[in-house]
């Protein structure tokens, strides 16, 4: 394999100006203060309004984008490229794709790069779908003729046939999206460059765009490619790299730098965060701590979809205080605030509590995560049981549950393709023919509450 | 091993294959003027028409205060309206080139933040699409030579030559200017302005003949004054006299100002993505 990219202690600084910004802005102080500045300006030239020298650039902050930064790419390597916001992702695929330039370090190349950083870049909402397929193209680097000999072809992806000649602005944003993929899919250089473009469309054209990577990737052509979503970069890529504040922190096996990336670099602040301003501080009956652990009883740091849990509540009675029946009731619901959960130790579960008094905690233990990946909310309420409320905590907790490629098939399971998962499968019966079963999907899901029941019997 | 990488990255350094890029991307300079000038006339009534009336109703203004009230006189017995015809032709082209391209990377700011490609070929393409403009004009200027029945002589050969000192002149100030109003949009008001005031002080609607003899150097700063002239020379025929010291001043000039804005341009493109 010969390597077709080099990069060398690459390091990208930019400059950040802080403006200071009042309150509100009235013409007559702007014009006043500019008038101000602009004489002083010229009374002491190299000296900034502030008083000091405009050397020191009062104001502005140095910000490194990339430090240090230094890898090989060799010829067919699918590189998933991860990381938080800001990680550096984007500027590193902008000076790979010549876009900016960088501050120190060197990058050799071998053949032709094409890179894909926004979709659509180019298009003009007067011009045709026709016109606008050829003047993508150009713009993405494609001749006319290469254009014109894949023209059918990008139509057809696009599945915009009946819309060829209509201005691109009265498309919908979905027709728009997917004819500006479909031209941007037919590039064929040998090393492609790609940001987080295939978050776009409806779920099968996402299908669409994934398929169409992977060929990518089949044909042996080198790909680097951003993006948020894990399965889709352990199923397009043979090796990943972890980018954090700028510097490279893994360059391995996709599963490994995901793993690395997912347990140790998102913060517990992400995962799930507590409003501990909720609880009460006083009465007779408290919620004084609310913890998540994983099912080793250590403190959680990240959560998805089929994983576990333990929600642990501690609570404390003040003297004499006694609850006959309690009732602990824990509400999961989504952000439109629809319950999707909830479980209370009575009377839903069945397991009475008589006579609840000092302190102590309880644990509600989750072996498997039925959700899909997104935001969820947990309301915490403590009860007599048919009598009323001592203690109600509305949306103590949030959670961010990850998503996972639950049923390996690339698919991750967001909100936006329902709310919940379920072990399942499929079995196809064509008419004069023997019937195909998918298998188990979402084994995770089946065998991990299976396996928990036996260690606990 | 070093040899073996077709592009090499450096900071400082520029991009290296400057030239062959722009050749590979060579198409660009067509789809981007394309664009430009499909886009131009969308959602008008008159539509394409709009490139006519202009610079007609320019001519008839020009002719009515300069030739009629005014009373300059026209070179040689040639008509006062072909005489500004003939000027408002190149000058129009400058004037249009002129404010497309200092504005157009400002315009592509999208582009130029997510797509690489030879960041000259932006200001390049809006000075094509002044073009058509200019070869839209120069049929109305046949019409109306043919209304005058005014045939003109062989010199008109040599007007390609006029129209790339315009286009050279067009494109020096088209890269600068771009290339400042990435960085100081203050260009952007300072251009219209330019382009009022040139219009002034460029000879479109009078001869330059009118300019006192001992001024005509000076005046030849300006480097339409020589596009003009010489288009007036050119298409005039025997009439119009070419003020030869003046001449080569503006082509000099025009030279100049054409390898300072291709410098200019080449030395800050690497920061555009940057700062824009």
């Amino acid at each position: 394999m010969s390597t077709v990219i080099k990069v060398e202690n690459l390091s990208k600084k930019y400059i950040i100006a802080h403006q200071k910004r009042e309150r509100y802005l009235t013409l007559r102080d702007t014009i006043a203060r500019k008038s101000k500045e602009i004489g002083k300006r010229l009374l002491h030239p190299f000296v900034s309004s502030s008083g000091q020298p405009l050397a020191g650039l009062a104001g502005t902050e140095e910000f490194w984008a990339l430090k240090d930064i230094s890898f090989d790419v060799q010829q067919g390597n699918r590189i998933g490229i991860i990381g938080r916001n800001g990680a550096g992702k984007s500027t590193l695929l902008k000076i790979l794709s010549r876009i900016t330039e960088p501050t120190t370090g060197r990058i050799k190349i071998k053949s032709r790069v094409a890179s894909l950083l926004e979709v659509g870049t180019g298009f003009h909402p007067e011009l045709t779908g026709r016109e606008n397929i050829f003047l993508n193209g150009a713009i993405l680097g494609m001749g006319k003729a290469e254009i014109k000999k894949k023209f059918d072809e990008i139509v057809a992806f696009a599945e915009v046939e009946k819309f060829l000649d209509t201005p691109v602005k009265r498309f919908s944003s979905g027709m728009y999206v997917r004819l500006a993929f479909a031209v941007a899919a037919h590039l064929e250089p040998e090393i492609l460059i790609v940001d987080e473009v295939l978050a776009v469309g409806d779920t099968q054209f996402q299908r669409k765009c994934l398929g169409k990577m992977e060929d990518i990737g089949r044909e042996g052509r080198t790909v680097l490619f951003v993006s948020h979503n894990m399965s889709a970069i352990q199923k397009l890529c043979n090796r990943a790299m972890l980018l954090d504040n700028g510097r490279l922190m893994a360059d391995d096996e996709p599963v490994t730098v995901i793993n690395s990336y997912l347990h140790n670099h998102q913060p517990t602040s992400e995962c799930w965060a507590l409003d501990s301003k909720k609880f009460t501080h006083s009465g007779p009956v408290l919620i004084t701590d609310i913890k998540l652990l994983d099912l080793d009883n250590n403190i959680l740091k990240i959560l998805f979809t089929g994983g576990g849990f333990v929600l642990q509540i501690a609570y404390k009675l003040k003297e004499g205080v006694k609850i006959p029946s309690a009732s602990f009731i824990i509400k999961f619901k989504n952000q439109m605030n629809t319950e999707i959960l909830r479980l209370s130790n009575t009377p839903i579960s069945g397991f009475p509590i008589e006579n609840l008094s000092g302190e102590g905690r309880i644990n509600l233990v989750l072996p498997v995560i039925p959700f899909a990946e997104g935001m969820y909310y947990i309301d915490i309420a403590l009860a007599r049981q048919g009598q009323g409320f001592y203690v109600k905590l509305i949306n103590v907790l949030s959670l961010y549950i990850n998503g996972q490629d639950i049923y390996k098939s690339g698919c991750a399971v967001t909100q936006t393709r329902g709310l919940t998962v379920l072990p399942h499968k499929w079995i196809f019966k064509p008419e004069n023919n023997a019937s195909v079963e998918s298998g188990w999907k979402g084994a995770e899901l089946l065998s991990k509450p299976a396996e928990i029941c036996r260690e606990n019997s | 091993m070093n040899e073996s990488f077709d592009l090499i990255i450096e900071p400082g350094k520029g991009i290296k294959q400057f030239w062959s890029d722009l050749w590979r991307y060579r198409e660009l300079f067509y789809f981007l003027a394309w664009r430009d000038i499909l886009v131009r006339y969308k959602q008008t009534v008159i539509g394409i028409a709009w490139s006519v009336v202009r610079p007609v109703l320019t001519m008839l203004i020009f002719t009515v205060i300069f030739g009629k009230f005014a009373k300059f006189p026209s070179e040689g017995n040639s008509p006062y309206p072909i005489l500004v015809f003939v000027a408002m032709l190149p000058w129009q082209m400058f004037a249009n080139a002129l404010t497309e391209s200092s504005t157009s990377i400002i315009t592509n700011a999208n582009l130029i933040s997510k797509v690489y490609f030879p960041r000259l070929i932006v200001p390049g393409s809006a000075v094509i699409v002044s073009l058509i403009d200019f070869l839209i004009s120069f049929v109305i200027l046949g019409i109306l030579m043919a209304w005058y029945q005014f045939v003109p002589g062989w010199r008109i050969i040599t007007l390609p030559f006029f129209l790339l000192l315009a286009l050279m002149a067009a494109l020096g100030f088209g890269f600068w200017l771009s290339a400042l109003n990435v960085k100081y949009r203050d260009f952007r008001y300072i251009v219209p302005f330019m382009v009022q005031f040139g219009l002034y002080i460029s000879p479109v609607g009078f001869s330059s003949s009118v300019v006192p003899e001992q001024w005509r150097l000076l005046y030849s700063l300006n480097p339409m004054v020589g596009v003009i002239d010489g288009f007036r020379w050119a298409i005039l025929g025997g009439m119009s006299k070419l003020y030869l010291p003046g001449f080569l001043l503006s082509i000099v000039l025009t030279l100049g100002i054409f390898l300072f804005g291709l410098y200019y341009f080449r030395k800050t493109e690497r920061f555009f993505a940057d700062v824009i």
